[in-house]
């Protein structure tokens, strides 16, 4: 069996709410397979969203150890992080998060600027958007596309890096549901053709459906259950 | 990213808000424009009153009695015989030429005309030491100070007020304090000096002075005016005199009861005068410069806070601190450099218009835009730019990406 993409092993994590401590996360370890497509589930509160930002390295861990990519992410610093996120996470968000005075183009090439790269930017950009069927909407701003065709400029953007894992956060929740079928399909499209892993957080059971193994999180600890 | 990219990224972030970029700028436009006009009429000013005094001739001294510095109370009074004696070549080599001159104020009168003015009595020397040109006529001769003649040259001031013309007025009698002299040489205008306008004058020789107009004992001058042989001299020439008067007046042990000025100590004087004028004024300008500049800082506060969401998704997507660090400071520099050059082409039309407003007035003054300004004026308000952009980009960069995604 080949080493999985991402090895979590008896990961808290720890607030600090003035006084109080919170313990969103009490122990959790698992592991997914490259070219895996999982979701993580979970009422608010359980932990789920704090359990997204350090699969996303946006966040440090309290104890425990975190394997990305054979990257061991627990000790790194922020900028470390950084480059981890520019180079192994593609993000999608419910909200898309594009730059709204940016076009398309410059959206999905943004992570390669971050990157330091300077050839190709915009062929790859170009490419990316093709892949997600946005080849007639580049020069456009967010505000001139749909908001289906921006989640598609988001995915475009998350892919542009060939990240290990891409990570979608209720990549359907501002979306009606045909686009969001759309988005579902074009993501589960990219984990087939590519062999890319895709982890969904989502509360949305219909969703997490289209995953074969789902991460059920209460209280800041796992029921893992195979569907 | 290069340095093309984040300039026009910057530049596009700018523009998306126009008048809110415009503002800000023009706290540090008029900053910088305020600065470069002062200074420029700072310099402009130090000019003209530098080539004021330098006009009347680097190379002259001023001997006068007792001693201000140090209030001696017991002065002998210059004599004409001091004079002689710093004329001796071998005493005094540095030392050219040597008028002494007594000298009040008095009126002077011509059919019904009447003007209060300067009245010098003076020997022949005085022309050569004072660079004296004449409009018409002669300069007081010696057979003049010898005979006690009652003859006059005026300057253009006094012929204007009394005659309305400077040519034609020889062996025209004018009364000065009641009595009656000739002139026979009108003076070339000189233009204003320290001690009032050199052209509201009137020379008369010494000796008359001394029987007809002033009341002074038989050898007694006011002034001595010394010319060095030349401007580098003046230093040796100083202390020649100081040597001379010194023994002359037994003076050996104390103080000197006697002051030698020299046109340098003026124009050091007068060049410090004005150079802390131009600071002081500079200073004024520079604290609007200061609050453009807080203009800016306050303009990126809130940038930052409106953006936070752009930048906790730049961060997600692998913007390292460095990266916000310097496209927030690449704003607000761009800002006040841009502020900056429009200050200075601003702060140039001011200062030319305030000096063609002051010619209009009939005041020379030919405010001086210099490089220097133009450079400190630049770094300066990028400097302004950068430290006020410190914070607010320090603010971002620090950001955590977790709660900057978060903020709605």
């Amino acid at each position: 069996m080949s080493k999985p993409v991402i090895n979590i092993k008896n990961v808290t994590k720890t607030y600090k709410m003035g006084e109080i401590e919170v313990h969103a996360l009490r122990g959790i370890s698992f592991d997914v397979q490259k070219g895996e497509v999982i979701s993580i589930m979970g009422p608010s509160g359980s932990g789920k969203s704090t359990l997204m930002n350090i699969i996303g390295c946006l966040d440090h861990l309290t104890t425990g150890e975190y394997n990305l990519d054979g990257k061991d992410i627990a000790n790194l610093d922020d900028d470390e992080l950084a480059q981890i996120r520019n180079q192994k996470v593609g993000f999608v968000f419910q909200n898309f998060n594009l730059l709204a005075r940016s076009t398309a183009l410059s959206n999905v090439e943004l992570p390669l600027r971050y990157a330091g790269q300077i050839e190709n930017r915009l062929q790859l950009a170009e490419k990316a958007l093709t892949s997600v069927g946005l080849e007639d909407r580049i020069h456009h701003k967010p505000s001139e596309l749909s908001g289906g065709q921006q989640q598609r400029v988001a995915i475009a953007r998350a892919i542009i890096n060939n990240p290990a894992i891409i990570l979608a956060d209720e990549p359907t929740g501002n979306l009606d549901s045909k686009s969001g079928d759309e988005i579902m399909e074009l993501l589960l499209g990219l984990n087939k053709k590519n062999g890319t892993t895709l982890i969904i957080v989502t509360h949305d059971p219909q969703i997490a459906s289209h995953t074969r193994r789902t991460i059920q999180l209460f209280d800041g600890l796992i029921q893992e259950r195979e569907s | 990213m290069n340095f093309a990219q984040i300039l026009r990224e910057a530049w596009n972030s700018l523009t998306s808000n126009k008048m809110r970029s415009v503002l800000t700028i023009l706290g540090i436009v008029i900053g910088v424009a305020a600065v470069i006009a002062m200074l420029a009429i700072g310099s402009g000013a130090q000019d003209t009153i530098l080539n004021q005094i330098s006009g009347i001739g680097t190379n002259l001294l001023f001997i006068f009695e007792g001693n201000e510095m140090d209030g001696t109370t017991t002065t002998q009074p210059l004599t004409l015989q001091d004079a002689q004696a710093i004329t001796e070549l071998f005493a005094a080599p540095h030392v050219d030429v040597v008028a002494p001159v007594i000298q009040s104020s008095g009126v002077v009168k011509y059919s019904g005309e009447s003007k209060s003015t300067q009245i010098f009595g003076i020997t022949p020397e005085y022309q050569d030491a004072r660079n004296y040109e004449l409009l018409e006529g002669e300069f007081v001769n010696e057979q003049n100070v010898n005979g006690r003649a009652s003859v006059a040259l005026i300057g253009v001031d006094v012929a204007d007020k009394l005659f309305g013309q400077r040519d034609n007025l020889l062996g025209e009698t004018i009364h000065i304090e009641g009595q009656p002299f000739r002139i026979i040489g009108v003076l070339a205008p000189k233009g204003g000096g320290q001690f009032g306008s050199q052209d509201d004058v009137i020379l008369v020789p010494m000796t008359t002075a001394k029987s007809r107009l002033m009341n002074r004992d038989q050898n007694r001058v006011d002034i001595i005016y010394v010319k060095a042989i030349s401007a580098d001299s003046v230093p040796e020439a100083t202390s020649e005199i100081e040597e001379i008067l010194r023994k002359r007046h037994r003076t050996d042990l104390g103080e000197n009861d006697f002051t030698i000025y020299s046109q340098q100590d003026f124009l050091s004087l007068a060049s410090s005068i004005t150079n802390i004028f131009t600071v002081l004024l500079g200073g004024i300008a520079g604290i609007s410069l200061l609050v453009g500049g807080i203009g800016i800082m306050n303009i990126m506060l809130v940038s930052v806070t409106e953006r936070t969401k752009e930048i906790g998704l730049r961060k997600a997507i692998g913007a390292k601190k460095k990266d916000i660090l310097i496209q927030f400071l690449t704003e607000s520099s761009l800002l006040s450099f841009m502020g900056g050059i429009m200050g200075i082409i601003l702060g140039w039309i001011l200062s030319s218009a305030i000096g063609s407003v002051a010619s209009a007035q009939g005041v020379i003054l030919e405010p001086q835009v210099g490089l220097e300004a133009i450079f400190l004026a630049t770094i300066f308000s990028s400097a302004v730019g950068l430290f006020f952009g410190i914070y607010p980009a320090n603010k971002a960069a620090n950001l955590e990406p977790v709660e900057a995604l978060r903020h709605e």
